[in-house]
């Protein structure tokens, strides 16, 4: 026998009790929705998991309403030290349930379940623990002294890593004392919904956190609903276009995180086994589903051939299939729709003129799957080379020298993250300061954590998520303090305040002063 | 270091001496300061990215079929080991009974590749093991190695470490397990490391011109970094060493699977370079089966599967070997053994 | 004998040089009470970007400068400001049609406004930026960094202490800034615009276009090299189209102020056209 071929070694579901049928949850309790229901499958396997409620704009109204009760009536009113020990008690909860919920998302999303078990909900949980320590230290996070909540916050939120993005999402915004309506991606609503449960258990005040389900058209009700003062949104930068557009002349505060076209530049310095780890963990993590995947490789031209013939190496050894098995590397693709656009834009890289390469592996007959497969011979105007794929392809490129590799990668629309391999650490930090990306892991790759800000420079979005400047963008300054206003001339007071107040764009709050 | 990219594959005669085969691969005389800045020129390690992706290897889930597989070849990989200032005939006589029967249960249990002990306790282990000595001698055979070179310090001259090494030859030693001269290494005196490397697989040749095989143990606990680690490795493998071998056991910390891993992966790249297979052994520290597994994982998915054979893969282990013997218990009963129900040596 | 005046040509500024309108176009500046003062260029949206292009080229420069650089630039400026004080008060005074008192407090403070900006220049990375305690082996470190490109519509009913308001926190962080002064009272940026000229302040850092904001704006918001846009000034145009317009690129945007304290000194001001850079790396002792 082959010991490689590890014999199956599934996670166990039985701890996993699902509804059949899941509602909207709105005002502390699942109702039904108004728009006809949805089924929620698994992507491993095409398999139906439960039915979903759908909102129409009259249910967004609803969760709204409910929001701004809550806002009013209670949330606004309770102290800072009781908002962070609701925090406390659903960042317990999530570790608590966090094999649970681990599974659900795997079924759900199609991501390897040590992904889900090991990152992913942990993540959740950190995010609670960091932002409910938050709560009661407002006057802390660069906004001066008694900064206010918003209201009420919209949040969308994509399916790539479900229940991490509502944890960044709802995690700061509760802290800051705002109460929200989140809407998860309509391909994996289930983690939300048991999200939604944690929050009934938590003895979250009605109407704090609503959660919503239903497609794109929820969506856009939610963030344009006038009743909203803050929007956030995770997705691909055409619909966070499309939601700056529309939120034009609004005092809605915004933050954006969107696309990317992340480079990770491999220098001949580099520490090379960890590099080749490092690209691995850059592109097929969550099979490359990732807004800051490094998804262009730029490799020193002079250790190019080396780097490739090793990372084919190492890809024969990634395990493709079943999500839920603890050995999977590689899961299945979230969606018929997504698989098909992977399958287009690489169509597209072997049309250009891209070798095409994919380690052998067997993919299950059902469901939705693309072998990690990497690209050699791309050129910088190919498309694999300048669109976001969101699936686990690897465009290659080689530069000469730190200046050409820099220009390389910086030369997109896009700017979200970046990776730096290199031994030299003069030359890492210098790198690192002319990438114009809002991320740069240096000898690391897909890094998270709460305390850590991340975010995108042009078209990759607005707003940071994560650490003070998470928190600051579900805040304002203390409406007493007159806002930014310092006076230049006779003012000994500088208020190191104000920081981000003005760093949300598209508000026109100033113009009432 | 990627020589590779030279476009070279260079091929390397067993027969060539040690000193021939290193000339090669550095391309040109083979002198203090060429060692130097061969090693010198090896790439870089970054340890949160070792230890972080030893850590992901040692989280699969090997179960079943696979599990009752792995244990079975742990055991065939064990230089089972005792290397205490007490040790006795007695106690080897019974360690050799031991590797040679480890469940007296069970007869299809594997046998263990060797058995380890000092160089004076050689004749007492060949006199035990009799018809069966020889892993590739005598079907079921097993090994005897023999550390040598004033082990494990290996704070002696070069005279008294060789006439150790040939003593423990002559007396039926298979293998030599020597350790390097740390301080040599660390004051940056690669050459001396070198040669008396060399002098050592010179010393394991045998009357008929065959050779000891030549077990190189680093000390990687004393050499303290995964850059040392990494060149001492290269160093080793070019002077001759037929394995290179992590620990004595008797510094801490003794084998650890990101240092295992770092030394799988120089045997890997030179695998890439000559075509030859150098052998890895971690030793002292792996006690439970669940460790031992991570580096079955470790081994198969960076050298690849070829290597988990015992003249490529060993654990230098005394205590791992009843742990096992109890999961192996466990798989065949379905229910947990306990220590009573296995042997001690 | 009595002297003849010299009446000066106010042109544009754009990469360190005075050009007039590509397009050739001037219109009329008159005082307060509707007197010929002077004819101002009239930018065309080829002015508006040239006037990008010249920006953009200056941004790796400036944005690469130290702060403590780029705040004894910017404080210079003030030196000069402060010489010609007199210039800028009688321009004041004309164009505005108030008291030489109230005219050398609007001087007074514009000059106060951009020194305490340059101040920040060295500093706002400290303030804005932080060290992350993350939960592992890894140096984190989040750091604002200037945007680039930032197109300004300048406060329309003030000559000097509108403009320097909205362009000087811009430069701090190290942006490059294309300006539409107040279209009314533009005399004030060109003079400015001639003190910079003679500064340390490399030529594209500030471009300063006169004209119609009506007609340049909209190029300027939808240019997809301008990274952000400032609409201090905008309140009168349809600036929600602008924001419309620069939703196309993801631009960073200001909404119009009004009133006595629009673009009011602040920290936000600056950090606001600022992007955070966080950067980790692996952290071990062996």
């Amino acid at each position: 026998m082959s010991f490689l071929e590890y014999a199956p070694a599934p996670e166990s579901t039985a701890l996993l009790s699902l509804q059949s049928e899941y509602g909207l949850f709105i005002d502390g309790s699942f109702r039904a929705g108004s728009n006809p229901t949805f089924s929620t499958i698994s992507p491993a396997t095409e398999k139906h998991i439960a039915t979903i409620a759908s909102a129409s704009s009259a249910d967004v109204d609803a969760a709204v309403a409910a929001a701004r009760r809550a806002y009013d009536s209670t949330w606004s009113r309770l102290s800072g030290r009781d908002r962070g020990k609701y925090l406390f008690r659903i960042a317990r909860l999530v570790q608590e349930r966090a094999r649970e919920l681990a599974v659900a998302e795997s079924l759900d999303n199609g991501k390897p379940i040590k992904e889900s078990r090991d990152v992913d909900v942990p993540l959740v949980a950190a995010w609670f623990f960091y932002y409910a320590g938050w709560a009661d230290k407002l006057d802390h996070a660069g906004l001066g002294a008694d900064p206010r909540a918003l209201g009420v916050a919209a949040q969308v939120i994509p399916w790539n890593f479900p229940l991490l993005m509502l944890a960044w999402k709802i995690a700061p915004a509760l802290a800051a004392g705002n109460t929200v309506v989140l809407k998860p991606a309509e391909t994996t609503p289930l983690t939300a919904l048991l999200f939604a449960e944690i929050v009934q258990q938590a003895g979250l005040p009605d109407g704090v956190v609503n959660i919503i389900t239903g497609a794109g058209s929820t969506g856009r009700d939610l963030v344009n609903h006038p009743d909203v003062n803050k929007v956030a949104f995770t997705g691909s930068t055409s619909v966070g276009r499309e939601i700056a557009r529309s939120l034009a002349g609004t005092s809605k505060k915004l933050t954006l995180e969107l696309g990317g076209k992340g480079a990770n530049i491999v220098f001949d310095d580099a520490p090379i086994d960890e590099a080749v780890e490092g690209i691995v963990r850059g592109i097929f993590f969550n099979q490359g589903h990732v807004c800051c995947a490094g998804s262009r490789l730029l490799v020193q031209e002079n250790i190019h051939d080396e780097v490739v013939d090793r990372l084919k190496a190492r890809l024969s050894t990634l395990r493709v299939g079943d999500p839920l098995d603890k050995n999977t590397d590689v899961g299945a693709i979230n969606s018929a729709e997504q698989l098909a656009r992977i399958r287009e834009l690489s169509d597209i890289g072997e049309a250009e003129g891209a070798s095409r390469w994919s380690p052998a592996c067997d993919l299950p007959a059902d469901g939705f799957w693309f072998a990690p497969t990497i690209f050699t011979n791309v050129s910088t105007a190919s498309r694999i080379a300048r669109d976001e794929i969101f699936g686990p392809v690897l465009s290659i490129l080689s530069f000469r020298t730190p200046a050409e590799a820099i220009a390389k990668a910086n030369n997109t629309p896009y700017g979200l993250s970046a990776g730096i391999w290199s031994s030299n650490g003069s030359r890492v930090l210098a790198v690192a300061d002319k990438l114009r990306a809002g991320v740069v892991w240096a000898n690391t790759f897909n890094q998270f954590d709460p305390s850590s800000p991340f975010g995108g420079y042009k078209e990759s979005g607005y707003g940071r998520e994560g650490g003070k400047q998470g928190l600051a963008a579900y805040l304002a300054p203390a409406a007493s303090s007159r806002g930014a206003v310092e006076r230049a001339s006779g003012a000994a007071e500088i208020d190191s305040g104000n920081v981000e107040s003005l760093a949300l764009p598209i508000t026109n709050e100033g113009s009432s002063k | 270091m990627f020589l590779s990219t030279t476009g070279v594959l260079v091929t390397i005669d067993r027969l060539v001496s040690p000193a021939s085969r290193a000339t090669e691969v550095l391309g040109g005389e083979l002198t203090e300061s060429s060692l130097k800045s061969y090693l010198n020129g090896i790439s870089g390690v970054d340890a949160v990215g070792l230890e972080s992706r030893a850590a992901d290897l040692g989280s699969r889930s090997i179960k079943t079929t696979s599990k009752a597989w792995a244990l079975d070849r742990i055991i065939s990989l064990i230089d089972l080991t005792t290397l205490e200032g007490a040790d006795t005939p007695g106690k080897v006589r019974s360690l050799v009974a031991k590797g040679l029967t480890p469940d007296a249960a069970d007869p299809a249990c594997p046998r263990v590749a060797a058995v380890c002990v000092y160089g004076d306790m050689v004749p007492a282990a060949v006199e035990a093991l009799g018809a069966s000595h020889g892993l590739d001698e005598a079907p079921g055979g097993i090994n005897v190695a023999a550390v040598a070179t004033a082990f494990p310090s290996g704070r002696a001259s070069l005279a008294v470490k060789l006439a150790d090494t040939a003593d423990a030859v002559a007396a039926g030693a298979d293998e030599i397990d020597m350790v390097i001269d740390r301080g040599a290494f660390l004051s940056g005196r690669y050459g001396q490391v070198f040669d008396e490397i060399v002098a050592v697989k010179e010393a394991c040749r045998r009357s008929d011109g065959s050779f000891a095989h030549l077990k190189v143990i680093l000390e990687t606990g004393e050499l303290n970094t995964y850059d040392n680690v990494r060149r001492a490795s290269w160093l080793s493998i070019l002077a001759g060493g037929d394995f290179i071998k992590t620990s004595t056991g008797k510094v801490a910390p003794a084998a650890t699977l990101p240092v295992t891993l770092l030394m799988l992966e120089v045997v890997r790249d030179w695998h890439r370079l000559t075509g030859e297979k150098i052998g890895v052994k971690p030793a002292g520290g792996i006690r439970t089966s669940k460790d031992a597994i991570k580096y079955l994982v470790a081994v198969a998915e960076t050298a690849g599967e070829e290597w988990l054979q015992p003249h490529l893969f060993r654990f230098g282990a005394s205590s791992l070997l009843n742990d096992v013997l109890m999961q192996r218990q466990k798989l065949a009963s379905g229910h947990y053994s306990g220590a009573d129900y296995v042997t001690i040596d | 004998m009595s002297h003849l005046a010299v009446p000066k040509t106010y042109k544009l500024y754009i990469g360190g040089k005075f050009p007039r309108s590509e397009s050739g176009r001037v219109y009329e500046i008159v005082d307060a009470s509707g007197e010929f003062l002077a004819n101002a260029a009239h930018a065309s949206r080829k002015d508006a970007r040239d006037a990008v292009v010249a920006a953009r080229a200056a941004v790796s420069g400036w944005s690469k400068a130290t702060g403590y650089n780029r705040g004894q630039v910017l404080y210079r400026i003030a030196e000069l400001l402060e010489g010609r004080r007199a210039q800028f008060v009688d321009e004041i005074v004309r164009s505005e049609g108030v008291s030489a008192a109230a005219a050398t407090a609007q001087v007074d403070e514009a000059i106060d406004r951009w020194i305490w900006y340059a101040g920040w220049a060295d500093k706002y990375v400290q303030v804005a930026g932080n060290a992350n305690a993350v939960s592992g082996p890894y140096f984190n470190i989040s750091v604002p960094e200037p945007t680039g490109v930032v197109a300004i519509v300048a406060p329309q009913d003030s000559s000097l202490v509108g403009f320097i308001s909205a362009v000087a926190p811009a430069l701090v962080a190290g942006n490059t800034v294309v300006v539409i002064a107040a279209e009314r009272l533009p005399l004030s940026a060109i003079s400015l615009a001639e003190v910079l000229a003679t500064s340390d302040v490399p030529g594209g850092v500030v471009n300063i276009l006169t004209g119609s904001p009506a007609e340049i704006a909209p190029w300027l918001a939808s240019h997809a090299d301008v990274n952000a846009l400032d609409l201090v000034g905008a309140g009168a145009l349809d600036w929600v189209q602008l924001q419309i317009d620069a939703a196309e690129t993801l631009k960073r945007v200001f909404p119009p102020e009004q009133g006595s304290d629009a673009a009011a000194p602040s920290l936000a001001r600056i950090v606001g056209f600022t992007e955070t850079k966080t950067v980790w790396h692996t952290k071990s002792l062996i």
